[in-house]
């Protein structure tokens, strides 16, 4: 357990090193959620107007929507730097050494956890700049941080067990970019469930997309935290799940090679 | 110990169906330079891949630096240094960094590991550069740094996957230089695969040439080359190198006849003598020999000995196991 957490802490230091050193990437994490609000915000500003909708402010109720999807995006890819230490030798180097196995992946999720949960702060900082106010306070700022970055574990888990099995950047693109925005529209994001058609309304209650969306704007709202909480706990059901298959994929690609 | 590196009947095939050892067995002595020479393809790298317990073998036995490879693999792994072909260093940390994460990996004791990163920085020559991150490094600079991480555990053991390929000379020779240097300061074992005769001839103590996932042969390269008798006579005929062979064949005093391409190769027992007659032999019969060479044996007429073709090697490599299915369809 204690290489587990060592390995980990080293290796965590590295990703968010390699994150720190590419700028483009720190310019797209800040410029992106930025036209996300502003685009998004404009386009649908009267769909409050809809009666039904029931919400008092279109980037009130968009501004948690984005989070997670920024969550779900940012993390999706995370599967891409582990092809690269794949293809450039990286991984053999390590897996000679005595490193714990589990650490491997771990570092990655915990990354791409912490990667959601500042992306998530400069967000929320935008869309209270807009008007979007978080009425749960302190306690909903974090719960909103904690229920991205869980979505955003899941996610990164998914996306590192797929690389492994598929070890090629083609596909990966391919599969993120196939689920996406489905899971994304699947989802009360950008729209209330009420508006939504009864078969959209049924497959989002199986999406931990929307189960993050819907949890973040109660947060925000400073409302139904029995719920949160549920919602907190089946995200991080589904992490773990994601994990136990990426740990499997990892495994799979260490007999293989 | 008395053997560092030892391995019995090693047997691999790849799930794509590819077999990539057939009963690989050698053993390497402490403080040897000891090379695997191949074409790509022949089973170098996945012998490496076992060894340093990257791949688990079908069948057969390893065992290296005392430890059992399949039994003990974590034993192993604290005791060898592995440089892959494919640098395996991180491109967007600097020298220092990537030798302290493999040092840390390689479970140094953490009060050990600044001074043990700075000196080998120093060793390798990059102490200027450590500061620097590695994506700016030339391919000479990441290839010493890749040597500095395989020695991070001070290992008993070190492997090298084609350490050469893809260097230019004068790299190449600082490389060698610095094998030998740990060879003779540390009594260092090091195992290596190359494709490159004149690397096996000059850096190995010993080594063996693998061939089709088989160690054709194995010995120091003098013993390899005194191995075969004679001297070699090089032909160059155009492109009638099958009927000259035929024609020679009758000749007292060839040990072997290999046409190759424009040429016929021909071990012969004396060949300051022969060569007169074979001149006049193929004359005779109309064959016109553009040119003529005649040498003591080299590597190359070891390898082509023992495989019955000439040694090519390869410019740019791949993974045997990528190159594999191409190489043996």
């Amino acid at each position: 357990m204690n290489a587990f957490l060592s390995d980990t802490l080293h290796l965590l230091l590295r990703h968010l090193r390699t994150t720190l050193r590419i700028p483009i990437w720190i310019a797209v994490t800040l410029i992106q959620p930025v036209i996300w609000l502003t685009i998004y915000g404009q386009l649908f500003r009267r769909v409050v107007e809809i009666p039904g909708f029931g919400a008092a402010s279109y980037i009130q109720f968009l501004t948690p929507g984005v989070v997670v999807m920024t969550a779900l995006f940012g993390s999706a890819w995370s599967g891409m730097g582990i092809i690269e230490d794949l293809s450039e030798g990286v991984m053999d180097r390590m897996l000679a050494t005595p490193v714990n196995r589990a650490a491997l992946i771990s570092a990655r999720v915990l990354h791409a956890a912490l990667t959601v949960a500042v992306q998530s702060v400069i967000i929320l900082l935008f869309g209270m700049l807009l008007g979007a106010r978080v009425e749960g306070g302190i306690p909903g700022f974090l719960a909103i941080l904690l229920l991205g970055s869980l979505l955003g574990a899941g996610m990164s888990a998914l996306s590192n067990g797929l690389a492994l099995v598929t070890r090629r950047e083609e596909t990966l693109i391919a599969v993120v970019n196939f689920f996406g925005l489905p899971l994304t529209f699947l989802s009360t994001a950008f729209m209330a469930a009420d508006l939504m058609p009864a078969w959209i309304r049924a497959l989002a209650r199986a999406n931990p997309v929307n189960w993050a969306v819907l949890a973040s704007r109660d947060a925000m709202l400073g409302q139904a935290w029995g719920s949160v909480a549920k919602a907190a706990l089946m995200l991080s059901g589904f992490a773990a799940a994601a994990v136990w298959v990426a740990t499997q994929a990892f495994r799979a690609y260490r007999r293989s090679t | 110990m008395e053997t560092a590196i030892a391995c019995q009947d090693l047997k691999k095939t790849y799930k794509n169906g590819v077999k990539a050892l057939d009963g690989v067995s050698f053993s390497v002595r402490p403080g040897e330079i000891f090379g695997l020479l191949g074409p790509n393809g022949a089973g170098k790298s996945t012998t490496v891949r076992i060894l340093a317990t990257l791949t688990a073998p079908d069948g057969g036995k390893a065992s290296v630096a005392g430890c059992d490879a399949l039994v003990n693999p974590a034993g192993v792994r604290l005791r060898i240094g592995f440089v892959a072909q494919a640098s395996g260093v991180d491109k967007w940390g600097t020298g220092t960094e990537n030798l302290t994460l493999q040092a840390h990996l390689m479970r140094v004791p953490k009060a050990e590991i600044p001074g043990r990163v700075s000196r080998l920085l120093e060793w390798v020559n990059l102490s200027d550069a450590a500061g620097r991150i590695v994506k700016t490094y030339s391919g000479g600079m990441k290839r010493r740094l890749d040597l500095a991480m395989g020695l991070v555990n001070e290992p008993a053991v070190l492997f090298l996957d084609e350490p050469t390929t893809g260097l230019d000379p004068e790299t190449r020779a600082a490389l060698w230089r610095d094998l030998k240097r740990l060879q003779k300061e540390r009594n260092l074992t090091v195992l290596l695969t190359t494709h490159y005769l004149e690397e096996a001839d000059h850096l190995c103590d010993r080594l063996a040439i693998v061939d089709h996932g088989k160690v054709v042969v194995e010995g120091t390269p003098a013993e390899l080359k005194a191995r075969i008798s004679g001297d070699t006579v090089v032909l160059d005929v155009g492109a009638e190198a099958k009927r000259a062979a035929d024609l020679l064949k009758p000749i007292a005093g060839i040990l072997e006849l290999i046409p190759d391409g424009a040429c016929v190769i021909a071990r012969v027992e004396q060949g300051a003598t022969a060569m007169p007659t074979l001149i006049t032999t193929l004359e005779r019969a109309g064959i016109s020999v553009r040119s003529s060479t005649l040498s003591r044996p080299s590597l190359d007429d070891v390898y082509l000995h023992h495989t019955g073709r000439r040694f090519q090697g390869e410019g740019e490599a791949g993974d045997a196991e990528k190159t594999a299915g191409k190489a043996r369809p």
